[in-house]
């Protein structure tokens, strides 16, 4: 048996912890990169004609995304609208009422496996059911149910975390005092739950803004010189009118392209931001 | 306790109006909130509704055979229905994919769980959640500005190119592995570390030797979650992986994969109730099969991996 | 402070001071000839909580030392100070010296891997790999030596029989270590870290999981090891001291009260803390 050198073992430490490093340093100056030159090639174009003109494909300095973000604000607030309550009310009977036997497995199965089809095949879906099976045609409403279909299984999975965190003295002590289930439910956890229902709901509608596929399939218009009038109406979304001006030649295209991608990650971030200090606003006030 | 006191508060008790609590309601609400639960299970099930039904009707007109043999995927010109190349050109870009991301991923986890001070945790982590936010349409647009021109470059590749949807979809999943095998690796009891410790290990040793493999099957689970996630990107692959109904294997060439394609045939002109339009819902039902099966794979790891600590 | 009263944890105050204000100085009743080991006015902080306070201890060499003391009178902490375990641990601090054969494992030049190697820990509560028997013997040996297969099969042989445990497991040995019962698993914990040949072996209350039968057949094995190693063991229990440890040092609040031979100080305590705690008056 011979001793194995010292040196060599720090040695292959030192390898391999470089090695790691490189995995952070890659995705962290991917980002830097990505960032910077999306700013960079957006800057020329980041002017209010983006919000107050519509699509335009013959002349970049007139496009802009008005009709996009009114489309994005329809379908975001229809979408939270829907699938907020269907998410938390899932989320609590799996939480509360389950008792964990061969359904609750089922039923958790169904939300993980919904959470890993890809978006397109939630297009498709939309497309067969909503558009024609339900003959509501490519409008906002069919839309907004696609993308409920699509960001459920996320709202599920986030309010149950938020559900899961309150103490269950809290529970113990409605249950205690003679309240129904869903009493101890509705006046106890879920106000106690309710920073991370936000941050749960917050982050859904996050989800959906970046939404571009589905949307795609079922048949977001590009070419809209009008605001959505109504939730029976045709739409375009933002990120769909970002790849419009994707497809067009020339560098003053992609510049309009960045400049609405400069836009779609504000209003993310600013989702992102109002998450976060919301729960933290409202966890000062917690146990 | 007992006595005045108690007596005084009965009788106010009993003098109130007992509530009348609507005992149905009960049953109600568990009812409607058991249906929220089982949406998911519904909506699974009208997804493969959805997909069958246009499906079988294409099968019935292409032969299946054809269909997952036929090399040449080019229905409008040929009215060729062969699915091969959608099927190379998404193993291909996702398998690429995973072969960039799942390394660096995993050295992320390992550097973030094992050996990063508790300050530079609270300060990669967010931004790594940022990477994970990121929209794919602006990584799609990050791989034609950026990745393209350098692949050009250095490799003399083509404008639209695999290549492009590979690096750019490796780096899209590296928050995926890092944060999901961070967890099964904090999820080893430290006195397995420990005992390794107290051995004579390094850091290294300790993590490579005794973390690692008691952390594998959530590790695994990372893995297929993002190999799944991979498979099923469809912007990145629509805006700069380019198009092509050929069979192919180059990755500095124009590729399609079934996501792709779904997203580029719908923008086109789709005269509904034709074999074209029908064709959609069936390459949609094998992308659909594929990532099933990879996530089934992946939620079985998972569980078994929690068996073991339980 | 804030975050402990957060946490539902006392601050460090000042109540304990007090407390520790009225630890007699240590006595220290046997002479060490021949220390393997040895603390010189050694201090552990947690953070602001000093867990240990200028220890002076010197340990015998072959020979079994008992470490006795209260709940969380810094037993553990003093234990994993000699192998540096406690580098594990953010917010540690140590200071005075900790001699091993003479030499400061504090000092500029150690290096902790290596005193591992000569300097062996067992935990409380057993803790194998999950991996086979047989893999977890030889997994210091495949650390520290390169070797044949048949080299390794026979130093895995070899700690096993060391530990008692050969007959038990030498039909199971690429079975899981995890099926084993808790008294094999703290044998196979002990067979391993002997594999590698320390010349010392610290044990953390290696029975308190244990039931008696397995208990008393790791205290046979310790008489066993005592004649050719150093160990220190830490206990609660005070029977068991009483039967296997040559001395014993009594400890409270993280400063040494006594030292002397084990018989010495369970029939003739001197200091009055020491005959409070080992009549069951308080701990």
């Amino acid at each position: 048996m011979r001793s194995k050198s010292r040196k060599v073992r720090k040695a292959k430490e030192l390898v391999f912890v470089i090695l790691f490093l490189a995995g952070i340093g890659v995705a962290l100056g991917v980002l830097g990169i990505l960032l910077a030159s999306l700013f960079a090639t957006a800057a020329p174009y980041l002017t209010p004609t983006l919000f107050t003109s519509y699509a335009n494909y013959q002349d970049a300095t007139r496009a802009g995304y008005a009709a996009a973000i009114a489309g994005t604000l329809w379908i975001v607030s229809l979408t939270l609208l829907f699938s907020l309550p269907l998410g938390v009310g899932a989320a609590i009977y799996l939480e509360e009422y389950s008792r964990g036997g061969r359904i609750a497995r089922i039923l958790q199965a169904g939300v993980s496996n919904l959470a890993g089809v890809p978006s397109v095949v939630f297009g498709l879906l939309g497309l067969a059911i909503f558009v024609r099976a339900f003959h509501l045609g490519a409008v906002v409403l069919a839309g907004a149910l696609t993308l409920t279909l699509l960001v459920f299984p996320y709202v599920v999975i986030t309010a149950r975390e938020a559900i899961r965190a309150v103490p269950q003295s809290i529970r113990d002590a409605a249950l205690a005092m003679g309240a129904t289930k869903w009493q101890a439910i509705r006046h106890q956890v879920l106000p106690a739950a309710a920073p991370g229902l936000l941050t749960a709901s917050i982050l859904g509608a996050a989800r959906t803004i970046g939404e571009t596929a589905p949307l795609i399939v079922i048949g977001a218009v590009v070419l809209q010189t009008f605001l959505p009038y109504g939730p029976d109406s045709p739409f375009v979304a933002l990120p769909v009118q970002i790849y419009a001006y994707i497809g067009l030649p020339g560098p003053e295209w992609q510049g309009v392209a960045a400049a609405g991608m400069v836009v779609l990650l504000v209003i993310l971030f600013a989702f992102n931001a109002v998450a976060i200090i919301g729960r933290n606003r409202l966890q000062r006030t917690r146990w | 306790m007992g006595g005045v006191n108690a007596d005084r508060t009965g009788a106010r008790l009993a003098s109130l109006e007992p509530k009348w609590v609507w005992q149905p309601g009960e049953t109600l609400v568990r009812g409607l909130l058991f249906l929220a639960a089982a949406f998911a299970i519904i909506a699974t099930f009208a997804i493969v509704v959805a997909l069958l039904w246009d499906t079988v009707v294409f099968f019935g007109r292409v032969s299946p055979v054809a269909f997952y043999t036929g090399t040449k995927w080019s229905p409008v010109i040929d009215g060729l229905y062969g699915v091969l190349p959608l099927i190379a050109g998404t193993l291909l870009i996702a398998g690429g994919a995973v072969l960039i991301g799942i390394p660096l991923g995993l050295s992320a986890a390992i550097f973030l769980r094992e050996y990063a001070p508790a300050r530079v945790r609270e300060f990669v982590k967010p931004l790594l959640e940022v990477l994970a936010g990121i929209p794919s349409i602006v990584f799609g647009f990050f791989a034609l500005l950026l990745v393209s021109p350098t692949l050009k470059a250095w490799f003399g590749a083509d404008y639209f190119n695999g290549a492009n949807a590979i690096i750019v979809i490796g780096i899209m999943i590296i928050p995926i592995v890092s944060s999901l095998s961070e967890d099964a690796l904090t999820a080893v009891p430290t006195d397995l570390r420990d005992g390794a410790v107290a051995l004579g290990a390094t850091r290294f040793e300790a993590t490579a030797r005794v973390v690692i493999p008691a952390a594998f099957s959530g590790i695994m689970a990372s893995f297929l979650l993002a190999f799944s996630r991979a498979v099923g990107e469809t912007m990145v692959v629509l805006i700069a992986a380019g198009e092509n109904v050929n069979l192919t294997f180059n990755v500095l060439g124009p590729m399609s994969t079934l996501a792709g394609d779904i997203a580029r045939k719908a923008t086109g002109d789709l005269p509904v109730g034709s074999d074209l339009f029908r064709s959609l819902f069936a390459v949609g039902f094998t992308l659909f099969v594929i990532t099933f099966v990879i996530n089934l794979t992946s939620d079985v790891l998972r569980h078994r991996f929690r068996e073991a600590y339980d | 402070m804030l975050r402990s009263l957060l946490k539902g944890t006392a601050p460090p105050s000042t109540a304990v001071e007090p407390e520790v204000h009225r630890v007699p100085p240590p006595l220290t009743l046997v002479e060490i000839q021949d220390a393997a080991i040895e603390s010189r006015n050694l201090s552990v902080w947690y953070g602001r909580k000093h867990a240990i306070r200028e220890v002076d201890l010197k340990i015998q060499r072959r020979g079994i030392t008992a470490i006795i003391g209260p709940s969380g009178c810094g037993k553990s902490t003093y234990l994993r100070a000699i192998n540096r375990m406690n580098d594990t641990i953010r917010n540690c601090r140590t200071t005075g010296q900790l001699l091993v054969d003479g030499e400061d494992v504090y000092g500029p030049n150690v290096d902790p891997v290596l005193l591992r190697r000569k300097v062996g820990l067992i935990f409380q509560k057993p803790n194998p790999f999950p991996k086979t028997v047989y893999r977890n013997v030889a997994f210091g040996v495949q650390l520290h030596y390169r070797t044949t297969k048949e080299e390794l099969d026979g130093v895995v042989e070899a700690a096993l029989r060391e530990a008692n445990l050969w007959d038990e497991v030498k039909d199971r040995l690429h079975d899981s270590a995890l099926g084993l019962s808790g008294g094999q698993q703290q044998r196979l914990c002990i067979a391993r870290a002997l594999a590698i040949q320390p010349e010392m072996l610290l044990m953390d209350e290696p029975c308190s999981a244990l039931d008696p039968v397995a208990t008393a057949k790791i205290e046979d094995l310790m008489f066993e090891l005592k004649k050719q190693m150093t160990i220190v063991i830490v206990t609660h229990n005070m029977q068991q001291a009483a039967r296997i440890a040559d001395h014993t040092a009594f400890l409270y609040l993280g400063k040494l009260v006594e030292y002397s031979q084990t018989r010495e100080l369970f029939e003739r305590p001197t200091q009055e803390l020491t005959e409070n705690y080992i009549t069951g008056r308080f701990g």
